[in-house]
């Protein structure tokens, strides 16, 4: 191995990272914090790379000369989109599922049925195709590494990534929501008591998974597909990662996402891409026989 | 909300989830028909994951029978068609195909897009007798005597490409396919017959079908600098491995690639700026020169709108339609074993060029043929073989 390539394999495997981190912490917070297995979290993504889609169409038609920027006007509306979508969600099912963990699973693995069958009606079963942005398309080749080059598109991740994992966690730790959400976690009858309306942060929580989804399917757009069925592309490793971290821990799940990253672009390297695929989740259920409740379990009393 | 309309709510959403769920047969209005007619069936993925792919090769087979009854039916009578959603769901498919088969009594029935669903519904038709025609190109090493085979099986496409190539572009080769039996079928040929004409394979990787993560395949295959890589990555995958290898450097401009499963219809999804300058190997392109492919892309457009493209399995739903019609006409009868020992050297003036079935082993004799990606997502064909005998059953 030539020293580029080491360095791109590096690279790879922090971009990589980056990539699980954002497709976990919106299921981290509503798997992890709220107990609520979505099996939609796949489908909330793709509806982010949907609402991209839609704005880079609605941009090419009417405003055609800023099309440079739809990006990231795309992500915004993707993460409204797909909060607004999850706030319906849960006022409309999964509040009433919350004492019933099997239930939601079924009854998010409908809705995920139901988004994809509606995604092939309404844009059609066909990828669509997402353009990269003029600024974001190519490589970057350093000139003290003649050899390698480093996509934009990948360096833009890990800057997305990086922006999204600091927001959240000043929303959760130096916010009175954040405060809120954290001490239901923790205890919902006491913080009941103490006068927090519980229902409103389960909503706003779950709200805000859903959203976070929708940031990771939008930027996803300039990886991979953007398909009816592209969520299903993504809800395994999803939920290995936060299985993995450990279910209450969103620190679990970076360093989840990191050991996986690094993991899976090393074993990539040297094997072939089915056999490094199959050698992870051989490493994840080894780790898991030892501790079954993931790497970082939070000690928390029950 | 009380606790009784909550119930009522949870029942009707149930019930509305379950109305989506179900997929509904779509049958043409029967007032429509004639009194003679003959059934046939249709059989593809209308829901699922791999409507993607399937749902086109419908409408195209639908263009087809459309075509054929305004000009008199077949026989003398007129098609009535019934189609059925698979629902990308290999058990569904042997369910459907015995219904089609049991209930509907259909003399043909065109479907069927991936092996594995070939594969669930080939004992169906063996057991009631039916007849399939299998429009999708695939591994080989099949041969039913209810099934007829109207795509390449994996010889006819690999081995003239790999000749090709060879010859035009280098000898080092790097396979790169998504894991199932298609490509390792194919990758299986390919080191064979490299191996006896003198080239050598410098790479070879699968990665599960659905994989959106490239970037350490691509670094692998700039180090191992291959002079071709021949692709059998398919769906999805191909998307991510496209947009990756763009953004890594690698070109058209830059690297001789040669795809064996993307065709005009995937390249919108992959984005044709991905694709330009790459190569694709198939058996028919939408931009072919001949009258009877004008005439078929224009009464396709027409039918269905003049942004929708055709892709090699679209033109082979569309040709099997015709192929079983002329059968049928050879052997003045509808019935099985009439119909297909009429299909032996049966041929016909395709979209695809003169295209005709093997006497004996139900697939057809078809070119090969090799073309580069414009920036519209068209393909510009570079190479086309004579007509290459099908082999389904390769000894190297």
């Amino acid at each position: 191995m030539t020293f580029d390539a080491f360095a791109m394999q590096a690279f790879n495997g922090l971009s990589l990272f980056t990539i699980l981190v954002l497709m976990a912490l919106g299921l981290a917070i509503v798997f992890g914090l709220m107990g609520v297995i979505n099996m939609a979290h796949g489908e909330l993504m793709a509806l982010g790379a949907y609402m991209t889609y839609a704005t880079s169409l609605f941009f090419r038609q009417y405003l055609p000369g800023f099309e440079n920027v739809y990006f990231l006007v795309g992500i915004l509306i993707a993460f409204l989109v797909t909060f607004v979508f999850g706030l319906l969600l849960e006022r409309g099912l999964i509040r009433f599922l919350y004492k019933r963990p099997l239930d939601t699973m079924l009854a998010t693995w409908g809705v995920s049925l139901v988004m994809q069958q509606a995604f092939r009606q309404i844009f059609g079963p066909k990828e669509v195709g997402v353009p990269t942005v003029s600024w974001l398309q190519g490589a970057w080749s350093p000139s003290f590494l003649p050899g390698s080059s480093f996509p934009l598109s990948r360096i833009f991740i890990i800057g997305l990534a990086l922006v999204v994992g600091i927001a959240l966690y000043f929303f959760l730790f130096r916010t009175r929501w954040g405060l809120r959400i954290r001490a239901v976690t923790q205890n919902r009858a006491m913080s009941g008591a103490a006068g927090i309306h519980t229902e409103r942060v389960d909503a706003l929580t779950f709200a805000l998974g859903c959203g976070l989804a929708g940031i990771a399917g939008s930027s996803f757009t300039m990886l991979a597909s953007t398909g009816p069925v592209t969520g299903q592309l993504y809800i395994v490793d999803t939920f290995i990662v936060v299985v993995f971290g450990g279910v209450e821990s969103l620190l679990g799940t970076f360093l989840s996402a990191f050991i996986i990253g690094q993991a899976q672009s090393t074993f990539e390297y040297f094997m072939s891409g089915s056999m490094a695929k199959a050698s992870i989740l051989l490493l994840v259920i080894v780790a898991l026989y030892f501790r079954p409740n993931g790497l970082f379990a939070s000690k928390v009393r029950r | 909300m009380s606790k009784t309309s909550r119930r009522s709510f949870l029942k009707s959403s149930v019930i509305a989830a379950a109305a989506a769920a179900v997929p509904a047969p779509f049958i043409w209005p029967r007032g429509a028909l004639a009194q003679n007619t003959v059934k046939v069936g249709i059989l593809h993925s209308l829901t699922g994951t791999i409507a993607i792919a399937e749902a086109s090769v419908v409408d195209a087979e639908k263009l087809a029978i459309e075509e054929i009854n305004k000009s008199g039916g077949v026989n003398g009578m007129q098609i009535q068609t019934i189609v059925e959603d698979g629902a990308s769901d290999w058990p569904t498919f042997a369910e459907k195909a015995r219904k089609l088969l049991e209930n509907d009594k259909v003399a043909a029935i065109f479907g069927c897009y991936t092996s594995a669903s070939r594969k669930a519904v080939l004992p169906v038709m063996e057991r009631y007798k039916g007849l399939l025609y299998y429009p999708t190109y695939y591994e080989g090493l099949e041969q039913s005597p209810n099934i007829m085979y109207t795509a390449q099986e994996g010889t006819q496409s690999a081995i003239a490409s790999l000749d090709w190539l060879m010859k035009n572009k280098g000898k080092s080769f790097y396979l790169i396919g998504s894991d199932y039996i298609w490509p390792r079928t194919m990758n299986k040929i390919a080191n064979l017959h490299l191996k006896k004409i003198g080239g050598s394979v410098v790479g070879e990787s699968y990665y599960p079908l659905g994989s959106i993560e490239f970037a350490s395949e691509i670094n692998k295959i700039k180090s191992a600098k291959p002079d071709v890589i021949w692709s059998t990555v398919v769906g999805g995958s191909n998307v991510a491995f496209y947009k990756q290898l763009n953004a890594a450097g690698i070109t058209g401009k830059n690297q001789a690639l040669c795809a064996m499963a993307v065709s005009e219809e995937e390249a919108s999804g992959i984005g044709p700026e991905n694709l330009e300058g790459f190569m694709s190997c198939m058996g028919y392109f939408q931009s072919l020169k001949n009258p009877a492919n004008e005439k078929f892309v224009k009464a396709f457009k027409a039918k269905y709108g003049p942004n929708r493209v055709v892709g090699d399995t679209m033109e082979c739903g569309y040709i099997s339609v015709y192929l079983w019609k002329l059968a049928a006409e050879k052997a003045k009868s509808f019935e099985v074993q009439k119909v297909v020992d009429a299909s032996s050297d049966l041929g016909m003036d395709a979209p695809e060029g003169n295209i005709k079935f093997h006497k004996t082993n139900h697939h057809l004799w078809k070119h090969a043929r090799i073309g580069t990606f414009r920036k519209d997502g068209q393909i510009d064909m570079i190479y086309e073989s004579p007509l290459i005998e099908p082999n389904p059953f390769p000894k190297f």
